[in-house]
């Protein structure tokens, strides 16, 4: 884990509405120098929402966010010196070449990274002669990371990141990633893959329905979950849950694709199965696993689900 | 390098690399002038025209005509896409700003423009005997007033359209009426009185006749300058306020 020397960046009850949708309601979290810090949560939660006015891009509705001692919203220029971003889908002009776009953008700040330096560093070298369309897709991810380190930014927002790229690809970028925190720039990155968030954050901050539900190591969050453990199988024929979800043992009931999983304590895979041989249901494909952080988060997610009221609609496209 | 003339000058790049918008902003004028004032009775001078020919009513039309093409058609396909790209709003979180870039755009649009001006003045001059404007300061003058109403047409079909398509729709369309009261079908000097007094209040219409004024030597009509600049004003100050950056 990092040093935490200080905060970089705070957000503080954070709140922003759209109309009568609420998608931020109170966000708050601090990320600290040299910190990999996640903002994980289900599509819709209001993590773009929470980076975007982070960002400068959305004016807040309630709370603080200071960056550096700026506020995004009334020290915009300030704000763009010391943060880099990289947006979800964002793109060039497809004629414009790689090494003109970082040679263009290069002139948007005072005292920019060498442009040689950022194709060799981000292995787009081969390609700095070549047009915005005709790059790949981890090429063009790339390519934007490069543009948003290249005003040598203190915190580098990186959103949804690895989002399109095949395995190899997001190998890769998680490389990268952290080779950005070794140039000593603090990451807020946002992501919906437990797995990328296990390997690089250092903190993660689970948003559902525009709050924080959760905020600690993903080590922490796991860890939460106890001894627990997952049973995942498939059954031939329908299953009615609430077969399952009344045993003292399970804690949680999901279909998913392949079959159904079902979390709960060390006794769940023996419970499980009594009850399914009771009731003349064979189980398939039977897996039993400790709870990962794919599992925790989805607990919290459950959780909240249940002890929230309001409804809340996806706001974005 | 200042972020703006770096901004214009990749702009100039990306425009020579997609022939079609140079084309239509710069080749098709000439063309035009070249196949119009090939057709011997084009180059007559004619008593109904007002003592000039054909060929000289038509260059203010040819210019406003790419003018046209380039502004109220191709500009707001342009922003569209830059919008629905994201390009605006990966912009919007750098100390350069996405303004800048439409600004970036406009320039790039008005130097294509007086390119293509001094191109097709040059050419009807010597291959067709066409004189050049009789009152150089107010010709020009109204040339600038013409780009600036286009590009302000222009930016509020950008702003008020939800999507680059609907944007390139809606500028193709009204580039029909525009290019009417400009006198590309009926000559605005033979144009029926009632249509040229429609026409004096769109922006070509205006435009056309103050350019055909100040061709003849005279200072134009207040009146033609001051349509164009209401247009100009509403229209920019109405897109700026309504614009999307995303």
């Amino acid at each position: 884990m990092a040093i935490r020397d200080k905060a970089i960046l705070e957000v503080t009850n954070l709140r922003k509405t759209y109309g009568s949708t609420v998608a931020v309601d109170d966000v708050s979290f601090s990320v600290e120098e040299g910190e990999i810090f996640g903002v994980l949560g289900p599509n819709g939660a209001g993590k773009t929402t929470t980076v975007e006015c982070v960002e400068g891009l959305r004016r807040r509705d309630g709370g603080e966010i200071r960056i550096l001692g700026h506020d995004p919203d009334r020290d915009h220029a300030a704000l763009t010196r010391v943060v880099g971003v990289q947006l979800q889908e964002s793109g060039l002009q497809d004629r414009i070449r790689v090494r003109e776009a970082l040679d263009l953008f290069a002139t948007f700040y005072a005292d920019p990274v060498p442009a040689e330096e950022l194709l060799e560093e981000l292995q787009l070298a081969e390609v700095a002669g070549t047009a915005y369309a005709k790059l790949s897709g981890g090429q063009k991810q790339r390519l934007s990371i490069a543009l948003a380190l290249l005003g040598r930014p203190r915190v580098a927002v990186l959103d949804e990141l690895t989002t399109g790229l095949d395995p190899v690809g997001r190998r890769d970028t998680w490389a990268l990633v952290e080779r950005i925190r070794e140039r000593g720039v603090a990451v807020l990155l946002v992501t919906h893959f437990m797995e990328e968030a296990e390997r690089l954050c250092d903190r993660v901050a689970v948003i559902d329905h525009g709050r924080v539900v959760a905020l600690d190591s993903p080590g922490g969050l796991t860890g939460r979950m106890g001894g627990e453990q997952v049973l995942r199988f498939r059954v031939a024929e329908p299953l009615d849950q609430r077969l399952l979800t009344g045993l003292p043992e399970v804690r949680d009931v999901r279909s998913a694709e392949s079959g159904y999983v079902v979390t709960g304590t060390n006794q769940v895979a023996q419970s499980v199965l009594a009850t399914l041989t009771g009731a003349g249901i064979v189980a398939l494909d039977l897996r039993l696993d400790r709870a990962s952080l794919d599992d925790a988060f989805v607990a919290l997610v459950r959780e909240d689900e249940i002890t929230t009221t309001t409804s809340h609609e996806e706001i974005y496209s | 390098m200042t972020a703006l003339v770096a901004l214009t000058r990749n702009e100039f790049r990306l425009l020579r690399r997609e022939p079609l918008y140079l084309f239509w902003g710069l080749v098709f004028p000439v063309i035009l002038l070249v196949v119009l004032g090939s057709i011997p009775g084009f180059r007559e001078v004619n008593a109904e025209l007002g003592g000039v020919s054909l060929i000289a009513t038509y260059t203010p039309v040819i210019i406003v005509l790419s003018m046209a093409f380039t502004s109220v058609a191709g500009l707001p396909t342009v922003v569209g896409t830059y919008r629905e790209r994201l390009i605006l709003k990966r912009l919007a979180t750098t100390p350069v700003g996405s303004a800048r870039l439409l600004t970036a755009l406009m320039v790039q649009n008005l130097v294509t423009t007086l390119g293509m001006t001094v191109l097709v003045l040059l050419v009807a001059r010597l291959a067709f005997g066409v004189a050049l404007p009789g009152a150089p300061l107010a010709w020009g003058l109204t040339l600038v007033l013409v780009a600036g109403a286009l590009l302000s047409v222009g930016l509020a079909i950008a702003a008020l359209s939800p999507t680059g398509k609907v944007a390139s729709a809606v500028g193709n369309i009204l580039f029909f009426p525009l290019m009417f009261f400009a006198g590309l079908w009926i000559p605005l000097p033979v144009m029926p009185e009632l249509l040229r007094r429609i026409g004096e209040l769109t922006p070509l219409g205006a435009g056309v006749e103050a350019l055909q004024e100040a061709a003849a030597g005279q200072w134009p009509e207040l009146g033609h300058l001051a349509v164009l600049v209401a247009y100009i004003v509403v229209l920019s100050v109405g897109a700026v306020r309504v614009f999307r950056w995303t």
